[in-house]
Protein backbone atom coordinates (compact mmCIF):
# COMPACT_ATOMS: atom_id res chain seq x y z
CA UNK A 1 0.00 0.00 0.00
CA UNK A 2 1.07 3.46 -0.94
CA UNK A 3 0.14 6.76 -1.89
CA UNK A 4 0.17 9.46 -4.75
CA UNK A 5 -0.34 12.68 -3.86
CA UNK A 6 -0.28 15.85 -5.90
CA UNK A 7 -1.34 19.63 -5.81
CA UNK A 8 -4.24 20.73 -8.07
CA UNK A 9 -1.58 21.80 -10.95
CA UNK A 10 -1.49 25.39 -12.96
CA UNK A 11 0.45 25.26 -15.96
CA UNK A 12 1.42 26.78 -19.39
CA UNK A 13 1.26 30.81 -20.00
CA UNK A 14 -0.56 32.47 -18.50
CA UNK A 15 -1.04 30.62 -15.38
CA UNK A 16 -0.72 33.27 -13.27
CA UNK A 17 -4.20 34.37 -14.30
CA UNK A 18 -5.46 31.66 -12.46
CA UNK A 19 -5.24 33.60 -9.33
CA UNK A 20 -7.27 36.02 -10.27
CA UNK A 21 -10.39 33.32 -9.89
CA UNK A 22 -9.23 32.44 -6.00
CA UNK A 23 -12.12 32.67 -3.53
CA UNK A 24 -10.84 34.11 -0.34
CA UNK A 25 -10.36 37.92 1.47
CA UNK A 26 -6.85 37.79 2.38
CA UNK A 27 -3.21 36.52 0.50
CA UNK A 28 -0.07 36.35 2.59
CA UNK A 29 2.90 36.15 0.43
CA UNK A 30 6.56 34.40 1.67
CA UNK A 31 9.75 35.29 -0.78
CA UNK A 32 13.04 36.46 -0.98
CA UNK A 33 14.00 39.69 -1.09
CA UNK A 34 15.91 39.47 -4.42
CA UNK A 35 12.39 38.59 -6.24
CA UNK A 36 10.46 41.41 -4.33
CA UNK A 37 13.23 43.71 -5.68
CA UNK A 38 12.67 42.35 -9.15
CA UNK A 39 9.07 43.25 -9.30
CA UNK A 40 7.53 39.53 -8.82
CA UNK A 41 5.46 40.41 -5.34
CA UNK A 42 4.02 42.85 -7.16
CA UNK A 43 2.61 40.72 -10.49
CA UNK A 44 1.19 38.48 -8.04
CA UNK A 45 -0.58 41.22 -5.66
CA UNK A 46 -1.92 42.54 -8.61
CA UNK A 47 -3.95 39.07 -9.70
CA UNK A 48 -5.11 39.07 -6.36
CA UNK A 49 -6.49 42.53 -6.67
CA UNK A 50 -8.40 41.38 -9.51
CA UNK A 51 -9.74 38.60 -7.25
CA UNK A 52 -10.64 40.68 -4.76
CA UNK A 53 -8.18 39.80 -2.00
CA UNK A 54 -5.54 42.02 0.22
CA UNK A 55 -2.58 41.33 0.58
CA UNK A 56 0.47 41.22 2.68
CA UNK A 57 4.13 40.47 2.02
CA UNK A 58 7.34 38.79 4.01
CA UNK A 59 10.03 38.94 1.62
CA UNK A 60 13.04 38.17 4.21
CA UNK A 61 13.46 34.41 3.33
CA UNK A 62 17.34 33.83 3.18
CA UNK A 63 18.87 30.79 1.54
CA UNK A 64 18.32 27.84 4.02
CA UNK A 65 15.71 29.43 5.53
CA UNK A 66 16.15 29.39 9.52
CA UNK A 67 13.69 28.33 11.98
CA UNK A 68 13.96 31.56 13.47
CA UNK A 69 13.08 33.23 9.94
CA UNK A 70 10.52 31.26 9.98
CA UNK A 71 8.83 32.70 13.26
CA UNK A 72 9.11 35.61 12.75
CA UNK A 73 7.35 34.98 9.53
CA UNK A 74 4.22 33.49 11.19
CA UNK A 75 3.87 35.85 13.69
CA UNK A 76 3.50 38.68 10.70
CA UNK A 77 1.20 36.00 9.11
CA UNK A 78 -0.74 35.73 12.35
CA UNK A 79 -1.31 39.30 12.94
CA UNK A 80 -2.82 39.83 9.16
CA UNK A 81 -4.84 36.38 9.16
CA UNK A 82 -4.87 35.19 5.55
CA UNK A 83 -6.92 32.41 4.37
CA UNK A 84 -4.38 31.94 1.40
CA UNK A 85 -0.81 31.62 1.78
CA UNK A 86 1.46 31.79 -1.18
CA UNK A 87 4.90 30.57 -1.16
CA UNK A 88 6.81 32.66 -4.40
CA UNK A 89 10.25 31.96 -5.37
CA UNK A 90 12.75 28.67 -5.01
CA UNK A 91 12.68 25.92 -2.76
CA UNK A 92 13.74 28.27 0.39
CA UNK A 93 10.56 30.43 -0.32
CA UNK A 94 8.31 27.73 -1.08
CA UNK A 95 9.45 25.50 2.46
CA UNK A 96 9.25 28.70 4.44
CA UNK A 97 6.10 29.07 3.62
CA UNK A 98 5.06 25.58 4.20
CA UNK A 99 6.84 26.09 7.49
CA UNK A 100 4.83 29.09 8.53
CA UNK A 101 1.55 27.82 7.41
CA UNK A 102 2.38 25.09 10.01
CA UNK A 103 2.85 27.74 12.57
CA UNK A 104 0.42 29.71 11.64
CA UNK A 105 -2.38 26.77 12.27
CA UNK A 106 -0.45 25.52 15.14
CA UNK A 107 0.79 28.64 17.07
CA UNK A 108 2.20 26.52 20.04
CA UNK A 109 4.16 23.99 18.06
CA UNK A 110 7.52 23.15 16.97
CA UNK A 111 8.39 22.94 13.51
CA UNK A 112 11.18 20.52 14.47
CA UNK A 113 8.21 17.87 14.96
CA UNK A 114 6.47 17.64 12.03
CA UNK A 115 7.06 13.94 11.47
CA UNK A 116 4.95 12.24 8.78
CA UNK A 117 3.12 10.24 11.39
CA UNK A 118 1.16 12.76 13.10
CA UNK A 119 -2.21 15.26 12.24
CA UNK A 120 -0.60 18.40 11.31
CA UNK A 121 -4.34 19.62 11.45
CA UNK A 122 -3.53 21.77 8.32
CA UNK A 123 -6.28 23.90 6.27
CA UNK A 124 -8.73 24.71 9.27
CA UNK A 125 -7.59 28.86 8.66
CA UNK A 126 -5.74 28.70 5.37
CA UNK A 127 -4.83 26.56 1.92
CA UNK A 128 -1.05 26.92 0.53
CA UNK A 129 -0.21 27.93 -2.65
CA UNK A 130 3.61 27.04 -4.46
CA UNK A 131 4.32 29.52 -7.65
CA UNK A 132 8.27 28.23 -8.43
CA UNK A 133 10.66 31.01 -10.06
CA UNK A 134 13.51 28.63 -10.74
CA UNK A 135 12.71 25.01 -12.45
CA UNK A 136 14.89 22.63 -10.72
CA UNK A 137 13.21 21.82 -6.67
CA UNK A 138 10.01 21.19 -7.29
CA UNK A 139 8.92 21.82 -3.96
CA UNK A 140 5.85 23.25 -5.63
CA UNK A 141 4.61 19.54 -5.76
CA UNK A 142 6.03 17.65 -2.19
CA UNK A 143 5.35 17.51 1.22
CA UNK A 144 8.99 17.53 2.59
CA UNK A 145 10.91 20.79 3.77
CA UNK A 146 14.12 21.95 5.23
CA UNK A 147 14.88 24.51 7.53
CA UNK A 148 18.29 25.01 9.34
CA UNK A 149 18.20 25.70 12.81
CA UNK A 150 21.17 28.89 13.51
CA UNK A 151 20.85 27.91 17.17
CA UNK A 152 21.82 24.45 17.26
CA UNK A 153 23.53 24.55 13.88
CA UNK A 154 21.19 21.39 12.46
CA UNK A 155 19.46 20.93 9.38
CA UNK A 156 15.88 19.79 10.07
CA UNK A 157 14.82 17.88 6.95
CA UNK A 158 10.68 17.38 8.02
CA UNK A 159 7.95 15.54 5.73
CA UNK A 160 4.22 15.16 6.86
CA UNK A 161 1.83 15.04 3.49
CA UNK A 162 -0.04 17.25 4.77
CA UNK A 163 2.27 20.05 3.76
CA UNK A 164 1.89 19.54 0.42
CA UNK A 165 0.61 23.01 -1.16
CA UNK A 166 -3.31 22.76 -2.25
CA UNK A 167 -1.81 24.27 -5.85
CA UNK A 168 0.96 24.79 -7.90
CA UNK A 169 1.07 27.63 -10.56
CA UNK A 170 3.72 27.00 -12.93
CA UNK A 171 4.10 29.80 -14.92
CA UNK A 172 6.92 30.30 -17.36
CA UNK A 173 6.95 34.04 -17.34
CA UNK A 174 8.76 33.57 -14.23
CA UNK A 175 11.41 31.64 -15.35
CA UNK A 176 12.47 33.48 -18.79
CA UNK A 177 15.37 35.85 -17.20
CA UNK A 178 17.21 33.28 -14.84
CA UNK A 179 20.42 33.39 -15.49
CA UNK A 180 22.91 30.52 -17.00
CA UNK A 181 24.36 29.12 -13.69
CA UNK A 182 20.95 29.02 -12.37
CA UNK A 183 19.46 27.60 -14.82
CA UNK A 184 22.17 24.54 -15.19
CA UNK A 185 22.26 24.23 -11.42
CA UNK A 186 18.54 23.70 -11.21
CA UNK A 187 18.28 21.74 -14.28
CA UNK A 188 20.82 19.28 -12.72
CA UNK A 189 18.45 19.09 -9.98
CA UNK A 190 15.32 18.09 -11.41
CA UNK A 191 17.64 15.76 -13.83
CA UNK A 192 18.60 14.19 -10.56
CA UNK A 193 15.19 14.01 -8.62
CA UNK A 194 13.87 12.12 -12.07
CA UNK A 195 16.26 9.69 -12.52
CA UNK A 196 16.74 8.39 -8.80
CA UNK A 197 13.17 8.20 -8.45
CA UNK A 198 13.17 6.09 -11.49
CA UNK A 199 15.22 3.50 -9.80
CA UNK A 200 14.74 4.28 -5.84
CA UNK A 201 13.65 0.87 -3.53
CA UNK A 202 10.56 3.31 -2.99
CA UNK A 203 9.87 3.60 -7.10
CA UNK A 204 6.11 2.53 -8.31
CA UNK A 205 4.06 2.24 -11.39
CA UNK A 206 2.53 6.20 -10.80
CA UNK A 207 5.80 7.55 -10.58
CA UNK A 208 7.49 5.76 -13.20
CA UNK A 209 6.19 7.71 -16.26
CA UNK A 210 6.68 11.18 -14.73
CA UNK A 211 10.25 9.94 -13.82
CA UNK A 212 10.66 9.05 -17.57
CA UNK A 213 8.65 12.28 -19.45
CA UNK A 214 10.77 14.73 -17.07
CA UNK A 215 14.46 13.29 -18.30
CA UNK A 216 13.25 12.78 -21.70
CA UNK A 217 12.18 16.84 -21.46
CA UNK A 218 15.00 17.99 -19.45
CA UNK A 219 17.68 15.95 -21.98
CA UNK A 220 16.07 17.73 -24.69
CA UNK A 221 15.74 21.67 -23.13
CA UNK A 222 18.02 22.15 -20.86
CA UNK A 223 20.81 22.74 -23.29
CA UNK A 224 18.50 25.35 -24.86
CA UNK A 225 17.45 27.16 -21.50
CA UNK A 226 21.11 26.97 -20.58
CA UNK A 227 22.04 28.53 -24.51
CA UNK A 228 20.06 30.89 -25.21
CA UNK A 229 17.51 32.12 -21.48
CA UNK A 230 14.92 33.74 -24.09
CA UNK A 231 13.96 30.83 -25.82
CA UNK A 232 10.48 30.75 -23.96
CA UNK A 233 9.70 26.60 -25.53
CA UNK A 234 12.69 25.41 -23.78
CA UNK A 235 11.99 27.82 -20.78
CA UNK A 236 8.11 26.35 -20.64
CA UNK A 237 9.56 22.85 -21.07
CA UNK A 238 12.34 22.69 -18.56
CA UNK A 239 9.28 24.67 -15.71
CA UNK A 240 7.15 21.92 -16.82
CA UNK A 241 9.81 19.05 -16.86
CA UNK A 242 10.97 20.48 -13.27
CA UNK A 243 7.46 20.10 -11.67
CA UNK A 244 7.07 16.48 -13.19
CA UNK A 245 10.17 15.01 -11.85
CA UNK A 246 8.77 17.09 -8.20
CA UNK A 247 5.76 14.72 -8.73
CA UNK A 248 8.08 11.45 -10.05
CA UNK A 249 10.40 12.17 -6.41
CA UNK A 250 7.57 13.32 -4.35
CA UNK A 251 5.58 10.37 -5.09
CA UNK A 252 8.89 7.86 -5.07
CA UNK A 253 12.36 9.00 -3.13
CA UNK A 254 15.66 10.27 -3.86
CA UNK A 255 18.33 7.65 -3.47
CA UNK A 256 22.50 8.20 -2.99
CA UNK A 257 23.17 11.40 -5.32
CA UNK A 258 20.92 13.48 -3.11
CA UNK A 259 22.52 11.77 -0.14
CA UNK A 260 25.91 13.06 -1.57
CA UNK A 261 24.66 15.78 -2.84
CA UNK A 262 23.29 17.18 0.83
CA UNK A 263 26.59 15.74 2.32
CA UNK A 264 28.62 18.47 -0.20
CA UNK A 265 26.37 21.28 -0.09
CA UNK A 266 26.91 21.02 3.88
CA UNK A 267 30.70 20.70 3.47
CA UNK A 268 31.49 22.68 0.90
CA UNK A 269 29.01 25.42 0.61
CA UNK A 270 28.08 24.63 -3.23
CA UNK A 271 24.52 24.74 -4.88
CA UNK A 272 22.35 21.80 -4.60
CA UNK A 273 22.19 20.89 -8.05
CA UNK A 274 25.26 21.28 -8.67
CA UNK A 275 26.08 18.91 -5.94
CA UNK A 276 23.49 15.90 -6.73
CA UNK A 277 24.30 16.53 -10.42
CA UNK A 278 27.80 16.00 -10.47
CA UNK A 279 27.14 12.66 -8.21
CA UNK A 280 24.61 11.25 -10.16
CA UNK A 281 26.51 9.73 -12.73
CA UNK A 282 29.11 7.94 -10.37
CA UNK A 283 26.20 6.65 -8.25
CA UNK A 284 24.33 5.26 -11.53
CA UNK A 285 27.55 3.28 -12.04
CA UNK A 286 27.61 1.81 -8.81
CA UNK A 287 24.07 0.88 -8.55
CA UNK A 288 24.37 -0.34 -11.97
CA UNK A 289 23.61 -4.25 -10.99
CA UNK A 290 20.69 -3.63 -8.86
CA UNK A 291 19.16 -1.08 -11.24
CA UNK A 292 20.46 -2.43 -14.16
CA UNK A 293 17.36 -2.90 -16.07
CA UNK A 294 15.55 0.20 -14.96
CA UNK A 295 18.39 2.28 -16.39
CA UNK A 296 18.42 0.20 -19.49
CA UNK A 297 14.25 1.30 -19.97
CA UNK A 298 15.75 5.09 -19.35
CA UNK A 299 18.10 4.42 -21.77
CA UNK A 300 15.85 3.16 -24.36
CA UNK A 301 13.16 5.83 -23.50
CA UNK A 302 15.51 8.59 -24.55
CA UNK A 303 15.77 7.01 -28.16
CA UNK A 304 19.24 5.55 -27.70
CA UNK A 305 20.44 1.84 -29.06
CA UNK A 306 19.06 -0.33 -26.22
CA UNK A 307 21.64 -1.46 -24.07
CA UNK A 308 22.04 -4.89 -22.02
CA UNK A 309 21.02 -3.95 -18.67
CA UNK A 310 24.89 -4.16 -17.22
CA UNK A 311 25.94 -1.60 -19.89
CA UNK A 312 23.35 1.05 -19.42
CA UNK A 313 24.44 2.42 -16.31
CA UNK A 314 27.41 3.45 -17.86
CA UNK A 315 25.56 4.52 -21.17
CA UNK A 316 23.30 6.61 -19.34
CA UNK A 317 26.34 8.43 -16.66
CA UNK A 318 28.57 9.22 -19.80
CA UNK A 319 25.15 11.29 -21.67
CA UNK A 320 24.46 12.59 -18.49
CA UNK A 321 28.03 13.85 -18.07
CA UNK A 322 28.35 14.88 -21.94
CA UNK A 323 24.85 17.15 -20.86
CA UNK A 324 26.91 18.43 -17.85
CA UNK A 325 30.21 19.44 -20.25
CA UNK A 326 27.66 21.46 -22.59
CA UNK A 327 25.43 23.55 -19.56
CA UNK A 328 29.17 24.18 -17.66
CA UNK A 329 28.35 21.97 -15.30
CA UNK A 330 31.38 20.32 -13.61
CA UNK A 331 31.84 16.51 -13.75
CA UNK A 332 34.84 16.11 -10.85
CA UNK A 333 35.46 16.92 -7.03
CA UNK A 334 38.71 19.41 -8.99
CA UNK A 335 36.15 21.15 -10.85
CA UNK A 336 34.08 21.98 -8.42
CA UNK A 337 36.94 23.53 -6.93
CA UNK A 338 37.97 21.07 -4.50
CA UNK A 339 41.46 20.58 -3.56
CA UNK A 340 43.59 17.70 -2.92
CA UNK A 341 44.39 19.22 0.82
CA UNK A 342 40.15 20.21 0.79
CA UNK A 343 39.01 16.82 -0.17
CA UNK A 344 41.65 14.65 2.24
CA UNK A 345 40.16 16.47 5.43
CA UNK A 346 36.62 16.83 4.36
CA UNK A 347 36.36 12.83 3.13
CA UNK A 348 35.90 11.34 6.72
CA UNK A 349 32.97 13.86 7.24
CA UNK A 350 31.42 13.24 3.66
CA UNK A 351 31.03 9.69 4.59
CA UNK A 352 29.68 9.42 7.47
CA UNK A 353 27.25 12.53 6.94
CA UNK A 354 26.02 10.58 3.52
CA UNK A 355 25.51 7.12 5.20
CA UNK A 356 23.24 8.88 7.68
CA UNK A 357 21.46 10.82 5.21
CA UNK A 358 18.32 9.07 5.09
CA UNK A 359 18.18 9.49 1.10
CA UNK A 360 21.04 6.96 0.77
CA UNK A 361 18.60 3.99 2.61
CA UNK A 362 16.18 4.10 -0.12
CA UNK A 363 19.43 3.81 -3.24
CA UNK A 364 18.65 0.36 -4.77
CA UNK A 365 22.27 -0.60 -4.17
CA UNK A 366 22.85 -0.16 -0.33
CA UNK A 367 26.42 1.09 0.58
CA UNK A 368 28.47 0.87 3.01
CA UNK A 369 30.91 2.97 4.45
CA UNK A 370 33.78 1.90 2.87
CA UNK A 371 31.78 2.28 -0.62
CA UNK A 372 30.66 5.62 0.16
CA UNK A 373 34.61 6.96 1.06
CA UNK A 374 35.51 5.08 -2.50
CA UNK A 375 32.53 7.04 -4.46
CA UNK A 376 33.97 10.18 -2.97
CA UNK A 377 37.66 9.41 -3.80
CA UNK A 378 36.35 8.59 -7.66
CA UNK A 379 34.78 11.93 -7.71
CA UNK A 380 37.46 13.28 -7.33
CA UNK A 381 39.60 11.80 -9.25
CA UNK A 382 36.65 10.88 -12.48
CA UNK A 383 37.15 8.07 -12.22
CA UNK A 384 34.50 5.49 -13.98
CA UNK A 385 32.73 3.26 -11.02
CA UNK A 386 33.76 -0.61 -11.35
CA UNK A 387 33.08 -1.64 -7.77
CA UNK B 1 17.59 -24.86 11.67
CA UNK B 2 14.79 -22.62 11.58
CA UNK B 3 13.77 -20.13 14.29
CA UNK B 4 9.96 -19.95 14.87
CA UNK B 5 9.00 -16.19 14.62
CA UNK B 6 7.60 -14.18 17.94
CA UNK B 7 9.59 -16.63 20.30
CA UNK B 8 11.97 -15.83 23.05
CA UNK B 9 14.73 -17.77 20.94
CA UNK B 10 14.05 -15.56 17.86
CA UNK B 11 14.11 -12.31 19.69
CA UNK B 12 17.25 -13.21 21.51
CA UNK B 13 18.71 -14.77 18.04
CA UNK B 14 17.79 -10.91 16.68
CA UNK B 15 19.73 -9.68 19.86
CA UNK B 16 22.86 -11.38 18.88
CA UNK B 17 22.49 -10.11 15.05
CA UNK B 18 22.38 -6.97 15.90
CA UNK B 19 25.60 -7.01 18.11
CA UNK B 20 27.25 -8.59 15.53
CA UNK B 21 26.04 -5.78 12.80
CA UNK B 22 28.71 -3.26 12.30
CA UNK B 23 26.80 -1.10 10.22
CA UNK B 24 23.60 -0.71 12.59
CA UNK B 25 26.84 -0.21 15.89
CA UNK B 26 27.45 2.75 13.55
CA UNK B 27 24.01 3.95 12.57
CA UNK B 28 22.64 3.67 16.24
CA UNK B 29 26.22 4.89 18.00
CA UNK B 30 24.08 7.94 19.84
CA UNK B 31 20.43 6.27 19.79
CA UNK B 32 19.29 5.17 23.03
CA UNK B 33 15.52 3.41 23.52
CA UNK B 34 13.40 0.28 24.49
CA UNK B 35 11.03 -1.42 22.44
CA UNK B 36 7.93 -3.71 22.44
CA UNK B 37 7.29 -5.20 18.72
CA UNK B 38 4.01 -6.63 19.08
CA UNK B 39 2.85 -9.23 17.51
CA UNK B 40 -0.88 -8.98 17.36
CA UNK B 41 -3.34 -11.73 17.18
CA UNK B 42 -3.79 -13.33 13.64
CA UNK B 43 -4.27 -17.33 11.85
CA UNK B 44 -3.08 -19.59 14.41
CA UNK B 45 -1.45 -17.31 16.72
CA UNK B 46 -4.36 -16.34 19.45
CA UNK B 47 -2.27 -14.33 21.81
CA UNK B 48 -0.34 -11.17 21.10
CA UNK B 49 3.16 -11.49 21.72
CA UNK B 50 5.48 -8.60 22.84
CA UNK B 51 9.10 -9.00 21.88
CA UNK B 52 11.06 -6.56 23.96
CA UNK B 53 14.44 -5.21 23.27
CA UNK B 54 16.38 -2.59 25.15
CA UNK B 55 18.85 -0.79 22.35
CA UNK B 56 21.93 1.29 24.01
CA UNK B 57 24.03 3.39 21.49
CA UNK B 58 24.69 0.18 18.66
CA UNK B 59 24.04 -2.54 20.82
CA UNK B 60 21.58 -4.59 21.95
CA UNK B 61 21.43 -4.58 26.10
CA UNK B 62 18.21 -7.16 26.51
CA UNK B 63 15.80 -9.33 24.51
CA UNK B 64 13.17 -11.60 25.87
CA UNK B 65 9.71 -12.48 24.15
CA UNK B 66 6.61 -12.19 27.19
CA UNK B 67 2.50 -12.32 27.04
CA UNK B 68 2.93 -9.88 29.49
CA UNK B 69 2.58 -6.49 28.18
CA UNK B 70 3.57 -4.94 32.03
CA UNK B 71 6.56 -6.64 32.21
CA UNK B 72 8.22 -3.60 30.96
CA UNK B 73 7.33 -0.20 30.25
CA UNK B 74 9.24 0.91 26.79
CA UNK B 75 9.72 3.88 25.43
CA UNK B 76 8.34 2.71 22.18
CA UNK B 77 5.56 0.28 20.90
CA UNK B 78 5.38 -0.78 17.46
CA UNK B 79 2.59 -3.46 16.73
CA UNK B 80 1.17 -5.11 13.50
CA UNK B 81 -0.24 -8.63 12.66
CA UNK B 82 2.07 -11.81 12.12
CA UNK B 83 1.49 -11.02 8.45
CA UNK B 84 2.96 -7.71 8.22
CA UNK B 85 6.00 -8.61 10.33
CA UNK B 86 6.62 -11.00 8.23
CA UNK B 87 6.60 -8.77 4.71
CA UNK B 88 9.08 -6.23 6.97
CA UNK B 89 11.04 -9.45 7.61
CA UNK B 90 11.07 -10.94 4.29
CA UNK B 91 12.03 -7.23 2.55
CA UNK B 92 8.20 -6.65 0.51
CA UNK B 93 7.65 -4.00 2.91
CA UNK B 94 10.16 -1.01 3.76
CA UNK B 95 9.80 -0.83 7.52
CA UNK B 96 9.90 3.31 7.15
CA UNK B 97 6.60 2.86 4.60
CA UNK B 98 4.82 0.67 6.74
CA UNK B 99 5.07 2.94 9.41
CA UNK B 100 3.99 6.10 7.22
CA UNK B 101 0.97 3.81 6.00
CA UNK B 102 0.19 3.00 9.65
CA UNK B 103 0.82 -1.17 8.57
CA UNK B 104 3.02 -0.16 11.83
CA UNK B 105 1.89 1.50 14.42
CA UNK B 106 4.63 3.42 16.63
CA UNK B 107 3.62 5.08 19.63
CA UNK B 108 6.17 7.10 21.19
CA UNK B 109 8.97 9.87 20.62
CA UNK B 110 8.69 10.20 16.70
CA UNK B 111 10.90 12.79 16.23
CA UNK B 112 13.62 10.71 17.99
CA UNK B 113 13.04 7.41 15.28
CA UNK B 114 13.05 9.52 12.50
CA UNK B 115 16.58 10.49 13.31
CA UNK B 116 17.78 7.19 12.75
CA UNK B 117 16.24 5.66 9.89
CA UNK B 118 19.31 3.60 9.12
CA UNK B 119 19.12 2.02 12.48
CA UNK B 120 15.34 0.84 11.71
CA UNK B 121 16.69 -0.43 8.11
CA UNK B 122 19.59 -2.44 9.57
CA UNK B 123 17.30 -4.03 12.46
CA UNK B 124 15.49 -5.25 9.08
CA UNK B 125 18.68 -6.44 8.08
CA UNK B 126 19.81 -8.27 10.79
CA UNK B 127 16.30 -9.79 10.97
CA UNK B 128 16.59 -11.50 7.59
CA UNK B 129 19.87 -12.92 8.84
CA UNK B 130 17.76 -15.39 10.80
CA UNK B 131 16.05 -18.72 9.37
CA UNK B 132 12.99 -18.04 10.53
CA UNK B 133 9.96 -19.74 10.55
CA UNK B 134 6.86 -18.29 10.22
CA UNK B 135 3.49 -19.56 12.04
CA UNK B 136 0.76 -19.80 9.43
Amino acid sequence: MWYFRTPEIVFGEDALSHLDELEGQRAFIVTDPTLASLGFVEVIQKHLRAAGMESAVFAEVEPDPSLQTVRRGAQTMREFGPDWIIGLGGGSSMDAAKAMWFLYENPEADPAGINPFDKLGLRRKARLIAIPTTSGTGAETTWYLVLTDLESRRKLALLNPEIMPDIAIVDPSLVINLPPQITADTGMDALTHAVEAYISTWHNDFSDGLSLKAIQLIFEYLPRAYADGGDAEAREKMHNAATIAGMAFGNSVTGLAHAMGHTMGAVWHIPHGRAVGLALPYVLEFTRAEAGERLAEIVCFLGMEPEPAGRAAYVLAHRIRELMRRIGQPVTLPELGISADDFESALAELTEKTELDASALTNARMATTAEIERLYRYAFAGKEVDF
Amino acid sequence: MAIKFATDEWIKALCAQLNANEAYAQAAKDWEGDFYFIVEPEGSLTETIYLYMDLWHGKCREAFATKNPDERNPAYRMSAPMSTWRKVIEKQLDPIQGMMTRKLKLKGDMMRVMKVPKAAIEIVNSCTKIETEFLE
